[in-house]
């Protein structure tokens, strides 16, 4: 061992393997994993690509050109309403609904640090829809109470399945993957309770909040979303210091200086509110937040939980199923889409995963 | 010579200690392990907990790494209870290897390594000069350097203890706590192991280690504390206190206590039993 310990590496950094840093004035340091920028890179070209083909094409084909001019406001006024009134807000939802599912996510999937501990598969997304049910059926229908009671719902569903997955005042992350389970077929089962009550009319636009889509998208629908987003996302991008401390196991972590009780409330609390905001935009998209973080965590490589690269990759994920859901001959809502690959991958996800043990 | 129950030895003369336990109960829920414990963690010696199962060794270890509040007295570190500090502060006082520390899928021993620099770091200071330097002594102490990029999954088991090691040590912490860093080791990685904390403790850290293996704890620590049953039975140097009354009250088991013929620590030595 001696001979070991006195063996000097040559080597200009001890960095792990493809990690830079970026300096700063005032002696700041930003470490990047350069595999990470380059998927990041990748999607935000392929979000551009998308976009594009979903500004440009429909019943409607608008030129590029066209499509920028209605943007600036010069275009002729048919032009004009499809472009900024029914196309560009369906796109813009499509991105920020999944860069939100899938950061959220990524954020579940690192607490409990299991694949299924994903919002949309332990209920929390079902419980937002809930909230979104019982404003649209029984509230005044205006955009900030469905939101607002999205929230509440989601908020409410994850305090309930916290609770009941804390046994001697530690968070069992496993139990709370199989109480979310079981607790998000419980509230699927009241929303459809609920919307089988309504009316035919009220009954038509609750169902968007069984399944989810994005095709009654407006401008309005958007904004508490978008303010969520300005808001959680630096606090986000503070909290994933902790989430990737934790995980050399909670021992470790607490020695090493993280205040985990208070990191896992604060990191449950933003995760929560980023899918509840999500679901009050376009209903229970299924599996976005499940799958995004986990196709993200293999490009990139990464052994950290990649906020970042999972969210592009949600909203590349939605993008790509909403361009599927409204270009087929009979448009599907985007939550079918995305239920049918998301259904797949989790069949693949629970054999890998049983082949494991 | 017995000690009574009631009656627990004093504490060595007058030795410099930032970390002592004051009049502890530990437990979980409303289970007591530990009660009314009082004891120092001498400066710059290799304390060594020894005892039988269930006598509470990891439950005060735990205590002392701030991972336990005690539900009585306190842990003080400088003057000050353990609980009472912010816990990024404590994090570059005291470093800490847990019993089986788990790593994620496919980090490798650089990355790992880098973990211990958490409490010196920030969202706008992930990476300093200091940090680099750290790391690569951590690694280079320990003997991980060659294996910077091998996954930690991959490692033999002396070398993942070793760089589990280094992360602790890239933590910069004048005193370092190891939970049982020998078990599920051979005896070749367990001497390699206690060799390193042998060293560490001459570099001028203060090591505390909790420990199975009594001949081990003998001929490593410069400090041992015994207990039994949450209370403390006997503490000094190994040589002093390790006798074969004492091995009979804590564990239980008649044996010869003999001078190790390689150091002369006490090693103990099982009494056949009579056929």
């Amino acid at each position: 061992m001696s001979a070991q310990s006195t063996e000097r590496v040559l080597r200009d950094s001890v960095l792990p393997a493809g990690v830079s840093v970026l300096r700063g004035p005032l002696g700041t340091s930003v470490r990047v994993r350069r595999r990470s920028v380059a998927v990041v890179v990748l999607l935000l070209v392929l979000l551009v690509a998308m976009a594009t083909v979903g500004m440009t094409t429909g019943d409607l084909a608008v030129p590029p050109v066209d499509v920028v001019r209605a943007l600036l406001g010069t275009a002729d006024p048919g032009t004009a309403f499809v472009v900024t009134e029914l196309r560009a807000p369906r796109v813009v939802t499509a991105l920020l609904v999944g860069a939100a599912l899938g950061a959220a996510g990524a954020v579940f999937q690192g607490l409990t640090g299991n694949p299924l501990g994903s919002p949309d598969v332990i209920g929390f997304t079902s419980g937002a829809a809930a909230g979104g049910v019982v404003a649209v059926l029984h509230g005044s229908g205006q955009q900030w109470q469905v939101s607002g009671a999205a929230v509440a719902g989601g908020l409410l569903t994850a305090a309930a399945v916290y609770a009941l997955s804390v046994r001697g005042g530690v968070l069992q992350p496993f139990r709370l993957v199989l109480v979310g389970l079981g607790t998000g077929y419980a509230v699927y089962a009241l929303n459809a309770a609920l919307i089988s009550r309504a009316n035919v009319l009220d009954a038509l636009t609750a169902e968007r909040w069984t399944v989810g889509s994005t095709s009654q998208a407006t401008w309005s629908q958007l904004q508490l979303l978008a303010v969520g987003l300005v808001v959680l996302t630096p606090l986000l991008a503070a909290l994933s210091r902790p989430l990737t401390a934790m995980e050399v196991g909670d021992d470790t972590s607490r020695a090493l200086g993280v205040r985990l009780g208070r990191a896992r409330l604060l990191l449950a609390l933003v995760g929560v509110l980023l899918a509840a905001l999500a679901v009050g935009v376009a209903g229970p998209i299924a599996f976005v937040a499940l799958v995004a973080p986990q196709v993200t965590r293999r490009l990139t490589r990464a052994p950290g939980p990649g906020l970042l690269a999972a969210a592009f990759g949600g909203a590349a994920l939605l993008l790509l199923s909403d361009l599927i859901a409204s270009r087929f001959p009979d448009p599907l809502p985007v939550g079918l889409v995305t239920g049918a690959v998301g259904g797949l991958y989790l069949v693949y996800l629970l054999v890998s995963l049983g082949r494991r043990r | 010579m017995t000690t009574a129950p009631s009656d627990p030895p004093p504490p060595p003369a007058s030795r410099s200690a930032r970390l002592r336990v004051d009049g502890v109960r530990l437990g979980y829920a409303d289970r007591v392990i530990v009660d009314a414990l009082t004891l120092d963690i001498p400066d710059g010696e290799f304390t060594v907990v020894v005892g039988p199962n269930a006598c509470g060794k990891s439950t005060l270890l735990r205590a002392l790494a701030r991972l336990l509040v005690p539900q009585a007295g306190a842990v003080l570190l400088d003057g000050e209870a353990l609980h009472r500090q912010p816990a990024k502060a404590v994090a570059r006082q005291l470093g800490l290897l847990p019993q089986s520390p788990t790593a994620p899928d496919a980090i490798t021993v650089a990355d790992l390594v880098g973990r211990g620099r958490y409490p010196h770091q920030s969202l706008l200071r992930q990476w300093s000069a200091a940090d680099e330097r750290a790391v690569r002594a951590a690694m280079e102490a320990t003997g991980v350097a060659s294996l910077a990029s091998a996954p930690v999954d991959e490692l033999s088991g002396g070398q993942r203890q070793r760089a589990w090691i280094a992360m602790a040590l890239a933590q910069e912490t004048p005193v370092l706590l190891l939970d049982e860093p020998t078990t599920y080791l051979d005896i070749a990685h367990q001497v390699e192991v206690l060799d390193l904390c042998a060293r560490l403790r001459r570099e001028g850290r203060t090591v505390v280690a909790v420990l199975h293996d009594l001949n081990l704890a003998c001929r490593y620590g410069t400090h041992l504390i015994a207990m039994s049953g949450g209370r403390l039975v006997a503490q000094g140097k190994p040589t002093d206190v390790v006798t074969a009354e004492l091995v009979e009250e804590v564990y239980g088991l008649a044996c010869r206590v003999v001078p190790d013929p390689e150091t002369g620590t006490p090693l103990v030595v099982p009494r056949a039993p009579v056929l």
